[in-house]
């Protein structure tokens, strides 16, 4: 689940230092930051002893040789030197970047399709809309017990529906070539509603003149659409398309309930190898390693489709988990 | 043209089913399932209505698991990483707010893309070395990595939206600084509270990773709890998915009743 609230801070502070005869000493330029420390330090505590602590822990053990129970060394840059020979991490790269990409893309593309639907007006548009939001709210594990079970080989409802349009039952999860394609299906299915809301939030408050000369031209539905509202929500489309990287990079819960990285390794992504390194086969040192690696490259990837667009401003991304 | 224009809606309506069907179609089939006596369940081609309902599953739910004690522990789990995150979030959103240090919003950020195994690894062994482990506290403390983002997130937003003038009147007034945010900028403020405390409640709620590296047999959350009947119980298809409604439902139940609130609190920025 994800929020995509951005600053307003610009908004608020164009209104601050707009408004005059400001009763002398409530705000002074270098005032401000002393007097609201105080609001802020119980928050700054928490945020460092559970935020900022681990991250330094963290890059200080992947420095280290440590399993839990044998003893501990400092082994320099040893762990990172593993990576690279590690052909099960170089796997679950591999899978991470393929079900990364297909889980932006298709949610990106049904988003936005949904949002040009939602953005009309039409009876009962709250409850329709309610209605679809709800997969994004429901409890991850929750949703892939369903999907397991729709799932089943014999059983399952999916191939039901399927064996109606004629096209023979699938192996679905049960499969190493169709295991990632199933699930990014309830990948999609889960998150399509956050890009819809989000690509809604954009056509909401897209200025309403261009469309009436586009009206007064003659410009067809098509055109209007592709020269019009595509370029104007594109940056929301942005804003969408990196949380939906950041989010897919990072999946655990759906892919871990359902499979648990399998049939043998065929959808281990990096965060599901990182879990057996760090709490089955209790390597801390080295699951550290992956933990700073895998960090780095959601950081990467994010920067990259930042820099794709520039118009997209970091505080626009700004989404609490 | 009224014929375009039926042709038009028509169209819509038919989009409109498409597209919500998944999502229509998955919970009724989640519901389906889990009043299926198992006979109806593993039946072919599968019974949608089932012409007698299996209520007991509900039952089971409650009666072969410690499930009533998983629910209090994802109930003071959430709770408490909850209301800890208002009571540090709503003041840290207004005094970054009111310092105009939006630059603090790249804490946010990075917390988003800090995978929850990264937090885990130091988190775990600071809580085996504290003794911790066997009580609620590690998941309580560890979900504020979740909600203290959220809280703080969706309040700056607000305080940011809120107009100066009474502050400034009640500074006139000689009120000072702890007052003026606790009796004129908290009571405005209160819509924003709601939706901060929503968010953090749902993704605390729902979370997963955290409780199946943290919880013992006797501190699981409801989550971790059906993702254990899933794998180490054999148990039939109908009392699994009621317990899965059973833990989703509370949060469906919000999406449905605070709906404007949710979608307010997700997209409040990204529309400005």
């Amino acid at each position: 689940l994800s929020s995509v609230a951005a600053g307003n801070a610009t908004a608020g502070a164009a209104q601050g230092a707009k408004a005059e005869g400001r009763p002398a000493g409530f705000l002074r330029v270098s005032e401000p930051v002393r007097v609201y420390w105080p609001f802020a330090a119980p928050a700054v505590v928490v945020v460092t002893a559970v935020i900022a602590f681990p991250w330094l822990f963290t890059l200080w053990m992947s420095l280290q040789e440590w399993r839990v129970g044998s003893a501990r060394s400092f082994v320099g840059l040893d762990n990172y030197a593993r990576l690279l020979s590690d052909p099960r991490l170089l796997d679950a790269l591999w899978h991470t970047l393929v079900y990364t990409a297909l889980a932006v893309v298709l949610p990106l593309l049904f988003g936005l399709v949904a949002a040009l639907a939602f953005h009309r007006r039409f009876p009962l548009r709250g409850l329709v809309r309610g209605i679809f939001i709800l997969p994004m709210m429901a409890t991850p594990v929750a949703i892939a017990l369903i999907w397991t079970m729709m799932f089943h080989p014999q059983l399952g409802v999916l191939n039901y529906l399927l064996s109606l349009v004629g096209i023979p039952p699938q192996a679905w999860v049960f499969d190493p070539r169709t295991v990632i394609p199933s699930l990014v299906l309830v990948e999609t299915w889960h998150w399509t509603p956050l890009v819809m809301l989000i690509v809604l939030g954009g056509l909401a408050a897209l200025p309403t003149e261009p469309y009436e000369s586009a009206l007064i031209d003659g410009a067809t539905r098509w055109q209007t659409f592709r020269y019009l509202t595509l370029p104007m929500v594109a940056p929301f489309l942005m804003v969408a398309a990196i949380i939906r990287t950041i989010d897919a990079l990072k999946a655990f819960d759906i892919i871990y309930a359902i499979t648990q990285g399998g049939p043998g390794t065929a959808s281990e992504t990096i965060n599901i190898y990182l879990y057996s390194v760090a709490f089955a086969y209790y390597d801390i040192g080295y699951g550290s390693a992956i933990a700073v690696v895998f960090f780095a490259l959601i950081v990467a990837l994010s920067l990259v489709l930042l820099h794709l667009r520039q118009r997209t401003k970091w505080i626009e991304v700004g989404a609490a988990a | 043209m009224t014929l375009r224009k039926a042709l038009d809606n028509l169209g819509l309506a038919l989009a409109l089913a498409v597209l919500v069907s998944p999502a229509l179609l998955f919970f009724l089939w989640m519901l389906s399932l889990s009043l299926k006596y198992e006979i109806d369940n593993t039946a072919y081609p599968p019974v949608f209505i089932p012409t007698r309902f299996a209520w007991e599953n509900y039952v089971n739910v409650f009666q072969s698991n410690a499930f009533g004690l998983f629910f209090l522990n994802s109930i003071v789990v959430t709770g408490l990483s909850t209301l800890a995150a208002i009571a540090v979030g709503v003041p840290a959103g207004y005094g970054i707010a009111r310092m105009k240090a939006v630059k603090a919003s790249v804490v946010v950020l990075i917390s988003r893309m800090t995978p929850g195994l990264s937090y885990l690894i130091p988190l775990f062994l600071l809580f085996q070395f504290l003794g911790l482990m066997g009580t609620l506290w590690p998941q309580v403390i560890t979900h504020l990595v979740l909600t203290v983002p959220i809280v703080i997130w969706v309040m700056i937003g607000f305080f940011e939206a809120t107009p100066m003038e009474l502050e400034e009147a009640a500074f006139v007034d000689g009120a000072n600084r702890w007052q003026i945010f606790w009796h004129v900028a908290l009571p405005i403020a209160r819509p924003g509270i709601t939706v901060g405390f929503i968010l953090a409640f749902i993704n605390s709620w729902s979370n997963f990773i955290f409780g199946v590296v943290l919880a013992g047999r006797s501190t699981r959350t409801l989550p971790v709890a059906v993702y254990n009947m899933l794998t180490f119980e054999q148990v039939s298809w109908g009392p699994l998915a009621a317990a899965a409604l059973i833990v989703t439902l509370p949060v469906l139940l919000l999406t449905v009743f605070a709906q404007r609130q949710i979608i307010a609190g997700l997209t409040a920025g990204a529309v400005k």
